[in-house]
């Protein structure tokens, strides 16, 4: 009698997991109580234990496979019993999961080599959309919907007759309540070559995401607010510019050096949200947000933690330049992996910024100020700065944009750093 | 307001409009002496005398002939048709004669006429007497094709018929003739072409006219038990269709069901489908769904009657599919 695998509800809000490894090989001798498999849920990693005797027959899912719960992964029998009915049918259930470990690590292939040609597509860096992996059945009403609201059809399982996605799946999909499983392989994916790696998205991201989505809106911002000891930076750009013309900068060029050198050192929060998963950029391109007669509008600087503060403070220069006469290229304002936007020259003391999705943080610059504040026990006249750092909590949690500015903070209250 | 049966609205109709317009007159066999097949004429001979209220011989094409030879010269006939399985015979005057004179004369003779009588099927009546013929007529262009369900709508529509300006074809039916329904005291008129919300819901429309309205409504009584809310959209005229109508009440729900009496095979629901798929695509979560008549001559035995019409049931069970609830 063959005793049949589920994808089991592991927590009492779990609505798919992944299975995270398998801890015995087809073939292995099975007794009821032995661990088959450890399972990623919404909270933690969990076992998956035997419920029946006999030989593990068939691996249903591939490890690192996500699958909903209810559905089979696995098949327990006799060494000897036909279990054909029983695997085929799990394929015609569950067709995103395949049927054998070894077809499901050659799968990756396809979304992989289509986001590469995605990426060596496009010559500037711009963020890519998301990629449907193949033909899905859908209503042309699923299909308007998805497209006004920008959710990638074939990222979704549909509940409808033959996997057929329909109004209530893209529904599922904006309320954050997908019942409908994403099944994707869960494994980072880096592309030879390309400027980013993506990460689907673990349980714990996609219930924080969920959870946090359906409590703010669609994105789920938190604000971090620092204030900064700048006198160092103050002087440093004095001493600099004693040096003659050729090392003037301003105090905003040091801040946008700044923030690139620590988002270089923090990928975590140099992201892109893309609803299935978030897009870690291993370049910095930090967006300036200048303000023009038409409008905010934000061109960027490339590389920028490549660049050192001269070339910094001369194309941020030339930049806000063209903006204001409305000289910009698209090349020149899209692709930034996060923003700074400084409203300190006129005389904000504190401000939040909105993110520009699928950006997932922008930094608000307030005015310098000069700050009666403790130093060493006595009360000192220091220039101080806030900033406050809007995050995305769907991509960034409160400690890991804390930890950002602990590093920006550090840099610029000690700009030297930023020669090293 | 009084209650009225559909029978009692339609005989209301044509003495209003009798009354009103000395060049109205009703011809076909039985309307005058023994007052209607189904006593739609009642009392007509009495009030208007012979030469407004004709008993015609047996011969439809006959008579249907005269009638719209009448109309060209001023007249404005109303011919009852026994059935409309019996007016086949009188098809040509229908389609040749009423449906193209405007056309061919150029302009010169319009054909004021109405051509009414039960259409579909009642009970046991047999595979030649049990038929919709909605689609054959509505095919032709040239003619109007109304089919009310209501004694509300019976009464306003064949109103405007008698007093619209070119062929109306009338379709009533023989299981309604009995039903009661409200109609206002005074007159009023129903306009040609105007389809009727007859109920508002969101989930679901269902597209229907004649008999079948009443099927489609007591759907929608039970569906909503369920928590399944129906429009339910009476066409009431079936020829010229009012889409307008349609796309804006499958634009809310979007999905539908299309209820008919008729056949499948080119039958009402399959234009309906079509203008629905044309207009309103980007709007549709499931396919259109059907209900009509199997697609066999009507049963005569009682059982398997019954499993060849269209019904609350298979109305049901298509509604649920729309909305991925089977």
């Amino acid at each position: 009698m063959a005793t049949k695998i589920f994808m089991e509800a592991l927590s009492p809000t779990m609505e798919e997991g992944r299975l995270v490894k398998w801890n015995m090989p087809e073939g292995a001798a099975v007794k009821s109580g032995d661990v088959l498999a450890e399972v990623e849920t919404d909270k933690a990693v969990m076992e998956l234990v035997a419920r029946g005797d006999g030989v593990l027959r068939k691996q249903l899912v591939a490890e690192g496979t996500t699958a909903p719960v209810g559905s089979l992964v696995g098949v327990i029998a006799a060494a000897d019993e036909d279990i054909a009915a029983l695997v085929s049918g799990a394929a015609a259930a569950a067709p995103a999961s395949a049927p054998t470990p070894a077809a499901t690590s050659a799968a990756p292939a396809a979304p992989t080599a289509a986001r590469a040609a995605a990426a060596s597509g496009a010559a500037a860096p711009t963020p890519a959309a998301s990629v449907s992996t193949g033909p899905t059945r859908s209503s042309p009403l699923a299909r308007r919907l998805a497209r006004e609201s920008g959710v990638d059809v074939g990222a979704i399982a549909g509940s409808g007759p033959g996997g057929r996605v329909i109004k209530r799946d893209i529904e599922a999909v904006l309320a954050g309540s997908a019942t409908s499983a994403v099944s994707r392989p869960p494994s980072a994916v880096s592309v030879p070559g390309a400027d980013y790696t993506d990460q689907p998205l673990t349980q714990i991201r996609k219930t924080i995401a969920r959870r946090l989505a359906e409590s703010i809106g669609p994105i789920p911002t938190f604000y971090l607010t620092a204030e900064f000891d700048m006198t160092r930076t103050v002087e440093m750009r004095a001493q600099a510019a004693g040096m003659g013309d050729e090392f003037k900068v301003s105090v905003n060029d040091i801040v946008l050096k700044a923030v690139a050198t620590a988002l270089a050192a923090h990928p975590e929060v140099n992201a892109h949200w893309l609803g299935d998963r978030i897009r870690y950029f291993n370049r910095v391109h930090l967006g300036m947000a200048v303000a023009t007669d038409d409008g905010l509008i934000v061109p960027v600087i490339f590389d920028a933690d490549q660049k050192g503060l001269r070339e910094i403070s001369h194309e941020s220069r030339e930049l806000a330049a063209s903006a204001r006469e409305r000289k910009l290229t698209p090349e020149q304002y899209t692709g930034s992996t996060f923003s700074v936007s400084n409203l300190g020259m006129m005389q904000i003391h504190q401000f939040t910024a909105i993110i520009n999705p699928p950006e997932c943080g922008i930094l608000a610059i307030g005015a310098l100020e000069d700050t009666p504040v403790v130093v060493d026990g006595a009360i000192a006249v220091r220039k101080r700065m806030r900033v406050t750092m809007s995050c995305d909590h769907r991509v960034i949690d409160g400690a890991v944009g804390a930890r950002f500015l602990q590093d920006l903070r550090r840099m610029l209250e000690n700009p030297l750093m930023l020669v090293f | 307001m009084s209650i009225i049966t559909y029978r009692e609205a339609l005989n209301q109709a044509l003495r209003e409009e009798m009354s009103r317009d000395d060049r109205v007159y009703l011809m076909g066999e039985e309307v005058g002496v023994y007052n209607g097949a189904y006593k739609v004429s009642k009392g007509l001979l009495e009030e208007f005398g012979e030469n407004r209220v004709v008993d015609s011989p047996i011969a439809e094409l006959g008579f249907a002939g005269i009638g719209v030879g009448s109309a060209m010269v001023g007249l404005r006939p109303v011919i009852e048709f026994m059935t409309w399985n019996f007016a086949l015979l009188a098809i040509d005057q229908v389609v040749n004669s009423a449906a193209k004179m405007l056309y061919m004369s150029g302009g010169q003779y319009n054909v004021p006429i109405v051509f009414r009588g039960p259409n579909g099927a009642a009970l046991q009546l047999g595979a030649q007497h049990s038929q919709a013929f909605e689609s054959w007529l509505a095919h032709i262009p040239g003619i109007k094709v109304c089919s009310p369900g209501t004694p509300y709508d019976a009464k306003g529509l064949l109103k405007s018929a008698i007093r619209d300006d070119n062929p109306v074809v009338f379709l009533e039916g023989e299981m309604l003739y009995n039903t009661k329904g409200e109609v206002p005291d005074g007159e009023y008129l129903i306009p040609l072409g105007k389809a009727d919300l007859k109920r508002a819901g969101s989930d679901c429309t269902i597209v229907t006219s004649g008999k079948m309205v009443l099927v489609a409504m007591q759907v929608a009584d039970q569906l909503a038990k369920d928590g399944i809310h129906l429009d339910v959209l009476d066409l009431l005229t079936i020829r010229p269709m009012d889409v307008e109508a349609i796309y804006a009440s499958v634009r809310k729900t979007q999905r539908a069901v299309v209820l008919e009496e008729g056949w499948e095979i080119c039958g009402i629901g399959a234009q309906v489908v079509d203008f629905i798929q044309r207009e309103c695509f980007d709007h549709l979560d499931a396919p259109v769904l059907r209900v009509h008549q199997a697609d066999v001559p009507m049963p005569y035995a009682k059982g398997l009657e019954k499993i060849a019409k269209p019904d609350a049931a298979k109305t049901i069970a298509a509604v649920k599919q729309v909305m991925y609830r089977a």
